[in-house]
């Protein structure tokens, strides 16, 4: 589904990665490494050379808004640009059930200088969500959950991407977290120094 | 009528005394000031006795040339202003060319309107015309275009996120900066909409003094005064939406990326 070959930017690569329609490929690594450099290279974020299709078509051959749409990226540290919480949603029809399936039913009414780092992460997955992207590149979605519920609401959104992966959307995630690849059946793979190991990387030109 | 009443070098430095008078109190009182005052007072008066007799130059040369040399440097000046009122800048030669081009394109078109169609002189680039309306035109504009750059560059730098957070969910470059834009032209045009509302009941505008101290009637310096502050919204308006929309374009990409790495500076 999605084709990475040679991705190169100053700081990272080149990066060769395929996703498959349904699976889910998680990334894990010091910090510093250059996971969250390679999600933004994907997203088109950041300038980078190779080559990155979904579906056989290149990321070059359609406008840039068009490709972040079908490629959502959520990093760790989302962006609000209005007060209100529902001021950062378009009212789709699934909007009311995704929100209840991350247990925010009711944040649509709320402020976003109360929400927690944890509030944040999830809604700001439900915003990528509404847009029905095919491949999700998750930047440690369940990294700031607010401690007595961590559990409980991790176990919301990792069933909330299962259901992504049996809708047959790919899911690239970053995760600190040893366990959540397994729970998520996902391919693993280690970055540092800008290189993805377990793929073809060779140590970046000097 | 009186008509026009010259003035001599020692009604000026007569004029001084009370600038003087602070400097002896700044002095006496331990403020600190006095330097910077009378250097500012000794600057000011060099430049402007300068300008005087560069003027006068111009005028009694009459060359077209001259006129035109005299204009690009005024250009050459504010842009400079326009560069070093920026905390965040565009980096290379965009940093000072931007806000030198949207001030040039702006003020020319402003500029060679109202000499062409309003004013007339004869010939049309007549100096004692097109200069002094020139530096009008320029002062205005360059105020709001430093002010709309530096609003929108610093509001790029610090809202990074939230641009960027709409550009992931599918947004175009310019539907993600809107927030950013308003703000940055609604400080570009403050300063005129506010010299427009304030014109004429607190002070008289600068060139109607002039004019009516020289003897002109009131009813006509008041049509003057309006004709310029006119030509003065307009050219603001426009230096400011093409400043503004010129840097947006260079801080992002065709690939609606943003480009901060396009900035240089900022003292976080």
């Amino acid at each position: 589904m999605l084709t990475i070959r040679e991705l190169k930017t100053p700081l990272i690569g080149p990066i060769d990665l395929a996703l498959h329609a349904g699976e889910a490929v998680a990334v894990s690594g010091p910090s510093g490494a250059g996971k969250s450099l390679f999600l933004r290279a994907i997203a088109d974020l950041d300038e980078s050379t190779g080559h990155v299709a979904l579906d056989g078509t290149e990321r070059e051959a359609m406008p840039a808004p068009e490709w972040r749409r079908k490629v959502a990226y959520v990093p760790a540290e989302s962006g609000w640009w209005a007060d209100r919480v529902l001021d950062h949603f378009t009212e789709t029809a699934d909007l009311s059930s995704l929100l209840q399936q991350v247990g925010l039913a009711d944040a649509r009414s709320w402020e976003v200088a109360r929400l927690s780092t944890g509030e944040r992460q999830r809604l700001a997955l439900v915003r990528a969500l509404q847009a029905e992207p095919q491949v999700l590149l998750l930047d440690e979605p369940t990294s700031a959950l607010d401690p007595p519920s961590v559990t409980l609401v991790e176990a919301l959104v990792e069933a909330l991407l299962k259901q992504q992966l049996a809708a047959k959307r790919a899911l690239l995630i970053v995760s600190h977290d040893p366990d959540q690849p397994g729970r998520l059946g996902a391919r693993r793979f280690v970055m540092d120094k800008g290189c993805l190991t377990a793929t073809s990387c060779q140590e970046p030109a000097a | 009528m009186t008509g026009y009443l010259a003035l001599t070098y020692w009604d000026l430095v007569a004029a001084s005394v009370f600038l003087l008078l602070n400097a002896v109190f700044s002095i006496v009182l331990d403020l600190g000031l006095t330097r910077t005052l009378i250097v500012s007072a000794v600057r000011m008066s060099v430049q402007l006795i300068l300008v005087g007799l560069v003027l006068k130059a111009i005028f009694l040369a009459g060359s077209l040339l001259w006129t035109l040399l005299a204009a690009a440097v005024m250009l050459a000046f504010a842009g400079r202003e326009i560069w070093a009122r920026q905390d965040r800048r565009l980096s290379g030669l965009w940093g000072p060319g931007l806000g030198a081009a949207a001030m040039l394109v702006a003020g020319t078109l402003v500029t060679v309107y109202a000499l062409a169609g309003l004013i007339r002189p004869d010939p049309v680039w007549m100096p004692q015309y097109a200069l002094p309306l020139f530096g009008m035109v320029l002062g205005n504009t360059m105020t709001g275009v430093s002010l709309g750059l530096d609003t929108l560059h610093t509001a790029l730098a610090r809202g990074r996120r939230e641009v960027e957070a709409q550009l992931l969910l599918g947004r175009t470059r310019w539907e993600a900066t809107r927030p950013f834009t308003r703000q940055a032209l609604r400080a570009g045009f403050t300063p005129i909409i506010n010299a427009m509302a304030a014109t004429g009941v607190v002070s008289l505008p600068g060139m109607m003094t002039g004019q009516i101290l020289s003897g002109v009637d009131p009813r006509e310096a008041v049509k003057y005064q309006l004709m310029i502050m006119f030509l003065l919204g307009g050219a603001t308006g426009l230096g400011v939406l093409g400043a503004t929309f010129g840097s947006l374009w260079r801080v992002s990409d065709t690939r609606h990326r943003l480009r901060l790495d396009r900035l240089n500076g900022g003292s976080r």
